[in-house]
């Protein structure tokens, strides 16, 4: 009989294992849900043309209306797939829409709306990276969901998806307003 | 066209792994010898095919054909020819191929080697590599075929992740891998046995060479890692607890107690179902290592590959593998295993008791590397374990080893006496407590207690190891004919058990003695940290292959007089918009002056991280020690003798072969 213990040991590992595999890696909770938005105070990137000197916007431009924060880059591939997504959620008016350009230059974030259309109402430009870091962003594209008071309430990582908005977003925006 | 060839030559080997699994199997079933034999050669054809298509892979590479969608995820055109062709296994597709290559590889040199083993064994050791390959190929061709084609062609590559630009890393998964897919073969003669019946005293000989081969590229691959992410991370640290190293460094304990295991075996014909078992439990912690590092069910920094289809298949395959060879545990073993009566204080006692602490700390790593897993599957919460767990768990669990490692070497087989033991023990105890209190307080002028125990247990080992060696060439009336009467496994023992001791000295010196700070300086500013005195000059633009790269000039001086000129550099890549730091070394047996690179101020100042890092060379000496070691008693005289006079005997009692 003990030379079946192993075999019994592995049954269990196992198990664990098959439960294991059927959560997301990517799932990691943001320690920063449920609270403000860290403070900012970013150049906006006046589109179709450049103004000098470029305004400003803070954080506190953020309050009133819930709104989706969207780190993207002309350069990320995930940003291109998420773009008809965050298109139709502008044109349907459904939500605001906070673009910040993560490690990027101004033109060639122009470039790159031009060509596709710009969901964003403002377009904010990090292009350090700093306050990627102050949100916790560790790879574009990523969605902040802020509710009415700025605090944030859901973050997407990865593309937008419509079954992200309908079955996580919505109902939490729902709950907010 | 090549990548077509490459793919079809898997799909060829795949079909010859079927056949050497199932015509040894129904030759051994039905006493055939003919149908035994072609285990052999379906195996060499089966590395034939495999070599093919690893060939083309890295002929893809080389010709940068961006329309192999591997290809384009992992080259550039930039990209310098030699890591072209380690780019081969820098990302998911390419290192199971590598997998499948080196176990197609290890399967040839069992088939030409093992000619001596009786037919039968021979036969389904080959059927069960054989079984492996089948799971890997299949792996390979349904989930991760590294010759997909990309439409429309990309005009460039999206390069080789930067941080595995570096020679360090462009080896240290071959020997890791080479170790890993090593096991297997002690894998197979385990099972092979247990099919067979035949678990004796030649089987653990024939086992033995083969699993310390395998032991010897794992041990060189670890060392190769630490080394490396302490060269590259820029954090300055040489082991970090990380599930991915610690998915490597569980099979490496399990195959230490196993080579020792082994030992016990061959000599007394004892132990045999825990030899098997260790066996079983090292090529399973092998492909859990594996399954880790792919599947993405941990989340770490390695984890690049996180695949849950790719997760299913390794867990479905690691069942069957694992699963499956336990049943035939459970159902062999009983009938196989003898019990024979065993003293504690005798050699082979001691060698249990190594087995038992080493298999512990084995399962205490996987518990900590498990854990956070387990509370994540029962929906408690997410975290990870951090070093502070297996330091105080591992640490208490090793230093006994070192203990039993100097009171063994005198002990003999079968029967010992401590009052004949003690006075071999004492000298050696002696020249130990005298080394370990002068050493730190020569070269420190103060101790610590990490260092007193650090410095007690290194000299213990290597001072009993050296004295065992002497002991034996003493036997000897003249030196020289002593020291040629030493085998090589003695000899391997020796530089393995000193290459411990080494390794204890540097770690406990470096975590005891060494300095690290973070400074930010001005250009021509300075700061003084230990004994060194560090001047920053200042930052200049610098221009790589692939790459530019922020370099900055550090020069070190102690009481006056220049120690060494350091650059540290921080690299843009930007076919991936990564940043990399590179540190830079100065390198000695004593001491190691580490700089890196941090973040730049607009004031013109560097925020730098300097480190002075005692003995830290140490820790890897002890490493490359070891593998010396191993690579010593792999090729000791009498495996070969062995061998040659089996033959003979098969020769002449022209037995069918």
């Amino acid at each position: 009989m003990r030379f079946a213990i192993p075999l019994v040991v592995l049954v269990g590992l196992l198990a664990l294992f098959v439960v294991g595999l059927q959560h997301d890696p990517r799932e990691l909770p943001s320690p920063l849900i449920g609270k403000a938005a860290p403070a900012f105070d970013l150049p906006v990137i006046a589109f179709p043309k450049a103004e000098i000197p470029p305004t400003r916007m803070t954080t506190a431009d953020l309050k009133g209306k819930p709104k989706l924060v969207n780190f993207f880059a002309s350069w990320c591939a995930g940003c291109q797939v998420e773009h008809p997504f965050l298109m139709q959620l502008r044109v349907s008016g459904q939500a605001e829409l906070v673009g910040v350009d993560y490690k990027d230059a101004d033109k060639d974030v122009r470039a790159w709306l031009a060509q596709r259309g710009n969901p964003y109402t403002p377009i904010l430009a990090d292009l350090d990276g700093k306050v990627g870091i102050d949100w916790g962003v560790y790879g574009v594209p990523e969605t902040f969901v802020l509710d009415g008071n700025g605090v944030i309430i859901y973050k997407q990582i990865g593309p937008m998806t419509a079954e992200a908005w309908e079955t996580k977003i919505k109902p939490l925006l729902g709950k907010a307003s | 066209m090549i990548p077509e060839i490459g793919h079809f030559a898997l799909i060829l080997a795949l079909g010859i792994a079927f056949v050497q699994v199932l015509m040894p199997l129904l030759g051994w079933r039905r006493r055939d010898p003919r149908l035994l034999a072609i285990g052999g050669s379906a195996a060499q054809g089966q590395f034939f095919c495999v070599f093919i298509g690893y060939a083309c892979l890295t002929y893809s590479f080389i010709a940068k054909d961006f329309s192999v969608a591997y290809v384009a995820e992992n080259a550039h055109s930039q990209l310098p020819l030699g890591y072209r062709i380690t780019a081969v296994w820098g990302a998911h597709e390419g290192s199971l191929l590598l997998w499948t290559f080196m176990l197609s590889g290890w399967t040839f040199a069992v088939s030409i080697f093992n000619r001596r083993l009786p037919a039968d064994l021979g036969a389904l050791v080959l059927a069960v590599l054989g079984a492996i390959s089948i799971g890997f190929l299949l792996f390979l061709l349904l989930t991760s075929n590294p010759f997909a084609r990309l439409f429309p062609v990309p005009a460039e590559g999206h390069d080789l992740n930067p941080l595995l630009q570096d020679p360090g890393l462009a080896i240290h998964p071959p020997t890791l891998y080479m170790g890993y897919v090593g096991f297997s073969v002690a894998f197979a003669f385990a099972i092979a046995a247990l099919i067979t019946g035949k678990l004796d005293a030649a089987w653990a000989r024939w086992t033995r060479p083969w699993t310390t081969t395998a032991w010897m590229f794992l041990t060189i691959g670890i060392t190769l890692g630490s080394w490396w992410a302490y060269n590259e991370l820029g954090w300055g640290g040489w082991w970090f607890w990380d599930p991915v190293e610690n998915a490597s460094f569980m099979p490496w304990l399990a195959g230490t107690a196993l080579i020792h295991s082994l030992a016990v075996t061959e000599k007394r014909g004892i132990l045999k179902s825990w030899t098997v078992l260790l066996a079983i439990l090292s090529f399973s912690l092998s492909l859990l290592g594996t399954f880790l590092v792919r599947s993405g069910v941990l989340v770490s920094v390695h984890a690049f590959a996180t695949d849950p289809a790719r997760g299913l298949f390794i867990l479905v395959f690691m069942a069957i593998v694992v699963g499956g060879a336990l049943a035939i545990y459970a159902w062999r073993a009983p009938k196989l295993a003898v019990d024979i009566e065993m003293r504690l204080f005798s050699r082979e006692g001691f060698l249990l008791l190594n087995n038992v602490f080493l298999v512990v700390a084995c399962g205490a790593i996987l518990l900590g590397t498990l854990y956070p897993m387990v509370l994540d599957t029962l929906k408690l919460k997410k975290l990870s374990v951090g070093p502070p767990y297996f330091n105080v768990v591992f640490l208490p669990l090793i230093a006994p080893l070192f203990a039993l490692v100097g009171v063994a070497s005198v002990v003999p087989w079968k029967r010992g006496r401590w009052s004949e033991s003690w006075p071999r023990l004492k000298i050696a105890l002696a020249i130990t407590v005298v080394v370990a209190i002068a050493v730190p307080f020569a070269l420190y002028s103060r101790a610590t207690l990490l260092a007193l125990t650090g410095g007690l247990l290194g000299t213990w080992a290597i001072v009993t190891a050296v004295q065992d060696v002497l002991r034996r060439i003493k036997a000897k009336p003249k030196f020289l004919a002593g020291v040629a009467s030493v085998s090589r496994g003695v000899w391997g023992m020796t530089f393995a058990h000193v290459g411990l001791g080494v390794w204890a000295f540097g770690v406990s010196f470096v975590i005891s003695y060494g300095f690290e700070q973070d400074v930010r300086l001005a250009p021509k500013a300075e700061a003084t940290i230990g004994n060194y005195n560090f001047a920053f000059q200042g930052v200049l633009e610098n221009q790589g292959p692939n790459y530019t790269a922020q370099q900055g000039s550090v020069t070190v001086s102690r009481d006056g007089k220049l120690v060494a000129d350091l650059h540290p550099q921080k690299r843009f890549y930007p076919s991936q918009r990564n940043v990399l730091t590179e540190s830079a070394v100065d390198a000695g047996l004593l001491r190691d002056l580490y700089v890196s690179l941090g973040e730049g101020f607009d004031d013109g100042s560097w925020s730098l991280r300097v480190y002075v890092k005692p003995m830290v060379r140490l820790i890897w000496l002890g490493g490359v020690l070891m593998f010396i070691g191993g690579g010593l008693a792999a090729s000791d005289r009498r495996y070969r003798l062995a061998r040659a006079t089996e033959r003979s005997a098969v020769t002449n009692g022209a037995l069918p072969a």
